[in-house]
């Protein structure tokens, strides 16, 4: 690599304007494998939280594999990956990877939403005969619809950032454009893709709030005037009780 | 698979791998190295400025942007950007663009975690102190700091664990440490060191997560199974978000 000439701007614009097709098609790459990821990790630790959740002394070492998958770098998951055929260089080491570390972020984040449906609201549901399963289904889990909503935000965000790794093999999105500023020293590429990867992880973000604002019409509902009403209360702490776990959570472990 | 463990043991049993600038011993060292260096950096940084704003309940928007804005900031992209500045203004390839990424992505956890403990210290415990004629120093040394100790740790060990991932990048802008064998094994044949170097840096990874969490255990007595349930202690670790159950 030879230094970079002063006087190289550290964005050209007109590469930008020759490349739109290009900065397009990462765009959907980056899309895609952020989708794909969120996706199939939010089944997986779905599954894993209401196991953990009927079965409570699950939850200790499904949260530690978790925190193990967490721990390990992204490269050295890489660097084991591609020796195996099946993965290889492409997307499905990119996937598993990304995969992998949303798991302990959703895992807690569904956990603690469902721990703080308050017993009340179970009760109720009971006394009304509801079975344990269609109890989670419609009244558990709306409920901790604002802990599970948060937990997607940040497995979302994490993975619109951790996909620009996945450049190294061969995947990547935006990582793709770093990627290639990189092994040129050519700034303009670094740039756009890095704003363009931080804007797409703000506006994912935007969306879920937008999404939880459909899917939480109650919360809307939280004016004065409304305050006095019992069954409104209760809906209110238990939604106040999730969001303050929420702001755990995002202390604990970004 | 099955060849690249065989180059593996083939790598391991040389003496390539165990002596001179490019063998395991050096990349390790090279790599817990930079880690700690960051990690310190942070901590000095991220401390005391936590603690400050935590004491006196400012800053709770700063706290929580501050972790959003480096979750959404790639550290990729971060050394990426960083090196042409670093080769423009004379500081070269590999430790510096390296150890400044490190550090950036190394404070919001600490910051957040330091400030959030501090400033959630239970209300009836500081104005208790406050009762007993403590000052704004002694306060934070006595009861504040003490009962944020063990978020400040989490944050110590989210940061920690990240810096050993990403450092492992930082052999992309030439900082050679475990993750050099693994760029240059993606595109050679000998997949040994890379397969090495991989083991080694996971290793490194889940290694400092569990020391850090034996610290949490060590240095938070009060977590351990409790007895009293009207314990002071226990209220303030309840009072303290449940990070990291």
């Amino acid at each position: 690599m030879t230094p970079v000439l002063a006087a190289e701007p550290l964005v050209r614009w007109d590469w930008v304007r020759d490349h739109t097709d290009d900065i397009t098609a990462q765009l959907w790459e980056h899309l895609g494998l952020t989708a794909a990821a969120v996706g199939i990790g939010f089944a997986i630790s779905m599954a894993l939280a209401l196991a953990a959740v009927r079965w409570r002394w699950a939850y200790e070492p499904l949260a530690a594999a978790c925190s193990v998958l967490y721990a390990i770098p992204s490269l050295a998951l890489f660097g084991v990956l591609v020796t195996i055929p099946f993965f290889g260089l492409g997307f499905r080491t990119a996937l598993v990877a990304l995969v992998s570390y949303t798991l302990l972020i959703l895992l807690r984040n569904i956990v603690a939403g469902l721990d703080g449906v308050p017993a009340a609201a179970r009760e109720a549901a009971d006394g009304m005969g509801y079975e344990r399963w269609r109890r989670v289904l419609r009244v558990d889990l709306p409920l901790a619809t604002p802990a599970i909503v948060a937990g997607l935000r940040i497995a979302t965000v994490t993975t619109v950032g951790l996909v620009t790794v996945t450049a190294l093999v061969g995947e990547g999105g935006f990582g793709s454009l770093i990627n290639d500023g990189l092994s040129r020293n050519f700034p303009t590429p670094i740039v756009v893709g890095t704003v363009l990867s931080v804007a797409l992880a703000i506006a994912l973000d935007v969306l879920f709030v937008v999404i939880e604002r459909l899917l939480t019409p109650w919360a809307r509902a939280r004016v004065p005037s409304t305050a006095g009403t019992r069954a409104d209360d209760a809906l209110v702490r238990a939604r106040g009780r999730a969001a303050g776990r929420w702001s755990a959570l995002v202390g604990g472990r970004p | 698979m099955s060849d690249s463990l065989r180059q593996m043991w083939e790598y391991l049993s040389s003496d390539a791998a165990w002596s001179g600038r490019n063998g395991l011993p050096a990349l390790t060292w090279a790599h817990v190295r930079i880690s700690a260096v960051a990690v310190l950096i942070a901590a000095a940084l991220a401390i005391p400025s936590g603690v400050v704003l935590g004491h006196v309940r400012r800053g709770a928007l700063l706290a929580v942007s501050v972790v959003n804005i480096g979750r959404a900031v790639p550290s990729f992209a971060i050394l990426a950007l960083l090196l042409p500045f670093s080769l423009r203004y004379g500081f070269g390839l590999g430790f510096w663009p390296t150890i400044v990424a490190l550090v950036l992505l190394a404070v919001p956890p600490i910051f957040t975690n330091t400030y959030t403990g501090v400033r959630d210290a239970p209300p009836d415990a500081v104005e208790a102190a406050r009762g007993m004629g403590m000052r704004a120093g002694e306060l934070v040394r006595k009861v504040e700091l003490p009962v944020a100790v063990p978020l400040i740790v989490t944050g110590l060990r989210v940061s920690a664990v990240q810096v050993v991932a990403t450092a492992t990048l930082g052999a992309l802008v030439g900082y050679r440490n475990l993750g050099t064998p693994i760029v240059s094994g993606f595109t050679s044949p000998n997949k040994g060191p890379m397969l090495a170097g991989a083991l080694v840096v996971a290793l490194m990874a889940v290694a400092t997560d569990g020391l850090f969490a034996l610290a949490e255990r060590a240095l938070v007595p009060w977590r351990r199974p409790v007895r009293r349930a009207d314990d002071a202690t226990v209220v303030a670790e309840e009072a303290a978000p449940a990070a990291v159950r």
